[in-house]
């Protein structure tokens, strides 16, 4: 009987997905709310947690429960501790969520909702969530260590490097297109610098009190801290009204990129208890409440989607990005669908504290989930605000211009009506000067929250202060990820060299220290600077190359997961991470071909280059640049960005070649060669 | 009826894992019985080890996500 009703609770949740799936999928013409993309990625992610990673757990891997883990058998109290289900899940899932599922579904939101929705449904089904939860597999099984040792020991030493290079490139690309996201959001709003500025005296207020007057007391540190914010938030308003004190918080993008390569070389070589693990604490606090809060406020709200399911921009000729459908929308939307970020996660600091390998679907699988539903939150957030609004936030001022009157034109004339005043409305309700070009997924996000919170709380007098908590909260969360990942990246490069020049890899010394911070900052500071004075926006092109260096690591780690299954002699099953690498591999490939080689000077770098070039040669200066100075300069980085994208597509080939090497010599031995940990308990001293 | 207890427990013990500091408790009672009359890390000791360990000991580990 309980078997029954169970086996018709599935049948009525899978009834229901496909209504909600139909009503997206079918309900043109007509506005659906929200709640129907609420409910098909519910029901979705329920169906496809109980039947699909069931069967990759019990079929696929052979996960053992009664096999002990790293967490039981290096047990230190410390780093391998056997952790309850629920608090490890909760560990993880803070990890892995960040900024990029908020970012990438807002800017695909120019090609409607609908391909970006459906896109993180089957991509986490099949994809995202099957690489997390076979990396985090494989990591238990290796006494949980990383990705790139786990290529050394499972693919070679000329896979584990090349694997370690693309790792550092991915980091370079992704520090500079986040702090890219956090100086679109400051340009210019004195309110949102002022805040953002503050939550320096913020950290060090919090670190003094909880170094030396309450050592370690997290709860009360962060509670000061939350405080401190929410007076800053306030005063903020106060600062933007009082011209004199607006002045001191007023930059442009050029000032702010300098100033934040500053802030990074100087927090990556000061202590971390004084700036990074205090702010580290307020944003993963802030993090995990606004999430709840915005899905919370959605069901509450209900709002309608206002924008199309699907827009006419599929055709590749998008404001926000330019390129097709495909192969770009898949790159676009990386987090939240499939992000190869999450393999570093997966085989960090989870797999040493997992109790038991039967924990390994909740925490890998389901983890991912919960991130991808973040990303449909993201997509709601974006497609609730009218159309019109939302492409004047975020198209470059070469396309719409910079005054209001201008954009409304421009913006009415693609099929989007919307008037200057709405656009100077909406500046005023949030209270900003202009809303004007905004790109990078933060301000987008932010008018969707302050549009959802303050129908719940405060009302129209509240959405100026709520548009600034959502601009604090994300940037916040990416000034801690821009300090931690300087510092990774410094490591990175402080080991890389050490293989040539063995005194640099040393920690203490201030040679390696300061040299090794300075080359991570200028590397993600170059792609920085040139993509705020990139007329186009910056984001433009910054954003697919983060797709691209992103979804090709997902690749990497999808083709380790094949090999192992195949050493593991398990090639019956390898499809489960064969299919979605393939498919990655195709994406991946057209987008960073078509990137460097298209004959669209706005998709292809080297057309781009060439147009500039022409230019040069007849001695005519194109508009926006303003000198031939300029444009050489927009010409070399061209070709550094073509570079870029040469880098990650080799770095994929390369890791393909090495995987089906490994894999034929796997299928001709007789028995499994999986380099898999001895299951002997042997605690660690210390 | 839910175990509120264990709930709030359990809640803090996920707020403060999530900033990389697992529990002080079940590290002591770990030390007691598996390594008897070894020293033991105070919470300030241990706390200010799981910081350095998070951020700054630095092999390499990415704990954080775009």
């Amino acid at each position: 009987m309980r078997i029954l009703v169970g086996r018709m609770g599935w049948l009525g949740v899978s009834l229901l997905g496909a209504t909600a799936l139909g009503v997206i999928a079918l309900g043109h013409g007509e506005r659906i709310n929200a709640m129907w993309l609420v409910t098909a990625a519910i029901c979705t992610y329920l169906v496809a947690y109980r039947l699909y990673a069931r069967f990759i757990a019990r079929r696929v891997l052979g996960i053992d429960p009664s096999r002990p883990t790293p967490a039981i058998r290096h047990n230190d109290g410390l780093d391998y501790v056997p952790t309850n289900k629920w608090v490890l899940f909760g560990h993880h899932f803070a990890a892995i969520a960040g900024a990029g599922p908020l970012v990438g579904p807002v800017l695909a939101a120019q090609m409607g909702y609908l391909p970006g929705t459906l896109w993180l449904l089957v991509g986490v089904v099949v994809a995202g969530a099957v690489q997390d939860m076979t990396v985090l597999f494989i990591s238990t099984r290796r006494d949980g260590r990383s990705l790139g040792d786990i290529v050394r020991s499972e693919m070679g030493p000329a896979a584990g490097a090349v694997a370690l290079v693309g790792i550092l490139f991915i980091m370079i690309i992704l520090l500079a297109v986040l702090a890219l996201v956090v100086i679109k959001a400051l340009a210019a709003s004195p309110w949102g610098t002022f805040t953002v500025f503050a939550t320096i005296p913020t950290a060090v207020a919090m670190a003094v009190y909880g170094r030396v007057i309450r050592p370690g007391r997290i709860g009360e540190m962060s509670v000061i801290g939350l405080g401190l914010l929410v007076a800053s938030l306030i005063f903020g308003r106060t600062v933007a009204e009082t011209p004199a004190l607006a002045a001191l918080f007023t930059f442009r993008g050029e000032t702010l990129a300098l100033m934040l390569m500053g802030y990074g070389f100087i927090a990556s070589v000061l202590p971390i208890w004084l700036l990074l693990a205090p702010r580290d604490y307020l944003s993963t606090f802030l993090k995990v409440g606004t999430i709840l809060a915005l899905a919370i406020g959605i069901m509450a709200v209900m709002p309608d989607m206002k924008m199309p399911a699907v827009t006419r921009f599929i055709d590749g000729s998008g404001p926000v990005f330019t390129g097709k459908l495909f192969p770009f929308l898949f790159i676009t939307i990386a987090c939240g669908a499939v992000s190869g970020f999450h393999a570093l996660i997966s085989s960090g600091t989870t797999p040493r504290m997992i109790e038991t390998e039967a924990q390994i679907p909740l925490i890998g699988y389901g983890a991912m989930l919960m991130e991808s539903f973040v990303a449909v939150m993201a997509m709601i957030a974006a497609g609730i605000i009218e159309p019109g609004v939302y492409f004047a936030m975020n198209s470059p001022p070469a396309l719409i211009g910079t005054g209001v009157e201008q954009a409304a034109q421009a913006i009415s004339g693609w099929g989007f009506a919307v008037t200057p005043e709405t656009l100077t409305a909406i500046a005023h309700d949030v209270g900003e000067t202009s809303i004007l070009s905004r790109a990078g997924g933060a301000p987008t996000l932010a008018v969707g929250m302050a549009h959802i919170f303050s129908s719940v709380l405060g009302g129209r007098a509240m959405m100026a202060f709520w548009y600034h908590f959502a601009i604090l909260f994300e940037s916040l969360f990416i000034l801690t990820t821009i300090d931690a990942g300087t510092r990774v990246a410094r490591f990175m490069i402080q080991d890389l060299v050490g293989n040539v020049w063995p005194s640099f890899r040393a920690r203490g010394t201030w040679t390696g220290n300061l040299a090794g911070s300075a080359l991570a900052v200028a590397g993600w500071g170059y792609f920085l600077y040139s993509g705020v004075v990139d007329p186009l926006g910056g984001i433009n092109t910054l954003w697919p190359l983060f797709g691209i260096a992103n979804q090709m690591l997902a690749s990497m780690a999808l083709i380790l997961c094949t090999v192992v299954l195949f050493k593991m002699k398990r090639e019956r099953y390898a499809w489960i991470t064969v299919v979605p690498a393939a498919w990655l591999l195709v994406c991946t490939a057209t987008a960073g071909l078509q990137k460097i080689f298209h004959s669209s000077p706005a998709i292809g770098f080297l057309a781009h280059a060439r147009t500039y070039e022409v230019a040069i040669e007849a001695g005519t200066v194109l508009a926006p640049t303003h000198s031939l100075e300029q444009m050489r300069q927009v010409v070399f980085n061209d070709y550094v960005d073509a570079a870029m994208a040469v880098v990650f597509v080799l770095v994929v080939a390369a890791i393909l070649g090495y995987g089906i090497g490994v894999i034929r010599k796997a299928l001709a031995a007789a028995h499994p060669t999986a380099v898999e940990a001895d299951m002997v308990t042997e605690p660690r001293g210390a | 009826m839910p175990d509120w207890a264990t709930m709030l427990r359990r809640l803090t013990q996920t707020l403060r894992l999530m900033v990389g500091v697992p529990d002080y408790e079940v590290y002591v009672a770990h030390r007691k019985t598996q390594h008897p009359g070894e020293p033991i890390m105070s919470y300030e000791e241990f706390f200010r080890e799981r910081q350095n360990s998070r951020y700054g000991d630095g092999d390499g580990r990415i704990n954080r996500c775009c």
